[in-house]
């Protein structure tokens, strides 16, 4: 016996340590037949550890302090040693992480990855999905630019349409009357512990529940009932390592091309990555022209705009937007298909589907430009005469938006289907 | 609630306000690998800017990176009593700058990534006469500008050409005073100028590009052409400083 194999015996008869690298990697079995929409996963769990990483050492130089916040970020930009490297990964990684997690998503509508009996790893998804809103809202706070002050005043207003308690629960999210100081101090702390440790929990739930039940695939195939009778292993699947590993590899390889390019040359991504905007010192009298969150908010942001004031309250709007996050829950239980995958699934599925993918993309443009990027109807027009073409757009964008969702149950019932393979297929 | 609605209000009619008094840009000739023009602009910011604007997240020793050494640093551009890793502010006092201008002169030092360098390099080309602001000064790009025309001793003295039937672009203003040098040479100063200020907005520019190529974090040799341009690998990409990169890249 070999000294490294008598320290794991040691270490085997003190912690699972074997146990748990075959049940999760070498010796989980995953369909066979993944295709390129099954890179993103590793991939948001390379961006995590990326995030804590540069986080980590952006933390030792900045300061949580309305006075010193924004000059700390600029001090981390030219005279901390590659601070502006480990900066630009962390501003790229943060809007690469809900790139990644789109498409993950994506994935997961294009296979029906959430249903039955994966509807706690879509639960659990989509908590680490709200998790990330939350990390990513009060992380664009702290470099204390005008962006990241009056994005976090809009925000955090929205909680005061809420009927009765409003006022005082913004009041009491801020900590103050106004986003100062003492907000600062608050979303640093739930930025750099409270959040991370939550997502980090929630990840290994979602792997642990995923393991539990197993993979989904491209053909929506449940591969555990087919097994070889001899080993008790599905006969579409394949271990993990190093079949997965392996293969994940080369999605890390592209992905680190892209991510670095984005880095190198162009850390602003035109704006959409760091504003100009937040270049400026947050300033508390001076209101910019155009506030616009980061782009991976605004589909939301466009329904928020999208609903029209009940009785002078924007709560119609707020109760909109969060429901436009929280709805993705119940999918599980709105798909009435007998198939999973869209492969099977019929043309009208696949029509909503698209439908929903063209509408997410406008309202996502739509809520980065002013409401009248698209200029007005002509006054005279009867009903929409002077309203912003724009906001129209938005407002269909929105139907079809909740529509995909809660008219799920009656089409998918009645769309017709192919039969489901017993295998995977090629 | 109330904030909420004002908010809303004002994104409802920002279009409004943003459309009002867009003059159009000119592109500003930033090139970042032009060492000379950056040591020129940061003469000129030495010699009219830095008594009003500090460039607060700036220190002078990094002026070593376009092509100074720190005794020309110490002899030119370092105010009495300074130390070469100060950051460069102003010796007015804030209560002073507000009484003189009404308002503080903002930091510069991220000013080209705010506001841009077109903005900049038209700002500074679109001063015109106009009595009825107190500073007897307003401004294209800027309306109703705090800023006086500092360089007008240069550019000469404009006024707003009220034929003009667009209120803007090339005839929009007509001189009335020749200053000491000619539009051509004005404009190649604003461009030093500009092309200093982009540099200074974010001074790691230049290694960024070079570390994606490869190219590693060489210093700066100031010399002559490094083997990178030579090879012809790294020519002509507007960000990199010639003879930046020996024998470090393409290998």
């Amino acid at each position: 016996m070999s000294q490294v194999e008598a320290v794991r015996g040691w270490i085997d008869q003190r912690f699972p340590l074997t146990a748990m690298w075959k049940e999760h990697i070498s010796e989980y079995y995953a369909p066979k037949n993944f295709n390129f929409w099954y890179y993103f996963g590793s991939l948001a769990l390379l961006v995590l550890v990326l995030q804590i990483l540069t986080g980590i050492f952006l933390t030792m130089n900045y300061k949580p302090d309305a006075a010193n916040a924004f000059a700390s970020v600029e001090y981390i930009m030219r005279d901390v040693s590659f601070g502006w490297l480990i900066r630009y990964m962390h501003s790229t990684g943060a809007s690469m992480f809900f790139v990644v997690v789109y498409l993950h998503m994506f994935r997961a509508l294009l296979y029906g990855s959430f249903r039955a009996p994966r509807e706690l790893v879509w639960l659990v998804g989509l908590g680490i999905y709200l998790g990330l809103m939350a990390e990513a809202f009060m992380g664009y706070l702290l470099p204390w630019g005008q962006m990241s002050y009056w994005g976090a005043q809009v925000i955090v207003n929205l909680f005061s349409a809420v009927p009765f308690v409003g006022p005082d629960l913004s009041l009491w999210i801020r900590g103050d009357y106004v986003v100062s100081d003492a907000t600062l101090n608050r979303f640093f702390a739930f930025h750099v512990i409270a959040l991370p440790i939550v997502l980090l929990g929630l990840v290994v739930v979602h792997i642990i529940a995923l393991h539990e039940v197993g993979s989904n695939n491209p053909d929506g195939v449940d591969i555990k009932k087919i097994k070889d009778p001899a080993t008790g292993i599905p006969k579409d699947g394949i271990p993990f390592h190093p079949y997965y590993t392996v293969k994940d590899l080369v999605g890390v390889s592209v992905f680190l091309i892209l991510f670095s390019a984005i880095i190198f040359f162009a850390p602003e991504m035109g704006g959409y990555f760091l504003e100009a905007n937040n270049f400026i010192p947050a300033d508390p009298l001076k209101t910019p022209e155009h506030i616009a969150p980061v782009w991976y908010f605004t589909p939301y942001y466009s329904i928020l705009r999208a609903v029209p004031p009940l009785f002078g309250s924007q709560f119609p709007g707020v109760a909109a937007m969060g429901a436009a996050v929280v709805i993705f829950a119940a999918l599980p239980w709105l798909d009435r298909s007998p198939v999973r995958s869209i492969r099977y699934k019929g043309p009208v599925f696949k029509r909503w589907l698209a439908a929903f993918v063209v509408v997410f993309v406008i309202l996502g443009y739509l809520g980065i430009k002013p409401t009248g990027v698209w200029g007005t109807f002509p006054a005279g027009l009867p009903l929409l005469g002077g309203a912003p073409v724009a906001t129209l757009v938005a407002q269909v964008c929105t139907l079809v938006y909740f529509a995909f969702f809660l008219l799920m149950p009656w089409y998918t019932a009645r769309d017709t289907f192919k039969p489901v393979p017993e295998r995977v297929t090629a | 609630m109330k904030s909420f609605v004002l908010i809303l209000a004002a994104l409802l009619a920002g279009p409004a306000i943003a459309s009002s008094g867009h003059y159009p840009l000119e592109k500003a000739p930033v090139d970042l690998a032009n060492t000379v023009s950056l040591q020129r602009g940061a003469a000129t910011f030495g010699s009219y800017c830095s008594g009003c604007h500090s460039l607060g997240y700036m220190r002078y020793s990094r002026l070593t990176d376009i092509g100074l050494t720190e005794a020309q640093i110490k002899q030119t551009l370092l105010p009495a009593g300074a130390k070469l890793g100060d950051t460069m502010g102003i010796p007015m006092r804030p209560e002073d700058s507000k009484a003189w201008f009404g308002v503080r002169p903002p930091d510069l030092s991220v000013e080209a990534r705010s506001r841009g360098a077109d903005w900049i390099y038209t700002y500074l080309r679109t001063f015109y006469r106009d009595d009825t602001r107190p500073t007897g000064w307003n401004n294209l790009v800027y309306e109703k500008v705090g800023m006086p025309h500092v360089l007008f001793t240069l550019q000469g003295e404009y006024a707003l050409n009220h034929e003009s039937a667009e209120g803007h672009g090339a005839g929009a203003l007509i001189k009335v005073k020749d200053g000491q040098l000619s539009p051509a040479e004005y404009d190649a100063l604003i461009g030093d100028l500009t092309n200093y200020l982009a540099w200074v907005s974010e001074p790691a520019q230049a290694s960024r590009v070079r570390m994606g190529f490869f190219c590693d974090r060489v210093p700066a040799d100031h010399a002559g052409r490094g083997l990178c341009a030579e090879e012809g690998i790294l020519e002509g990409h507007p960000l990199m400083v010639v003879g930046d990169c020996p024998g470090a890249c393409g290998r």
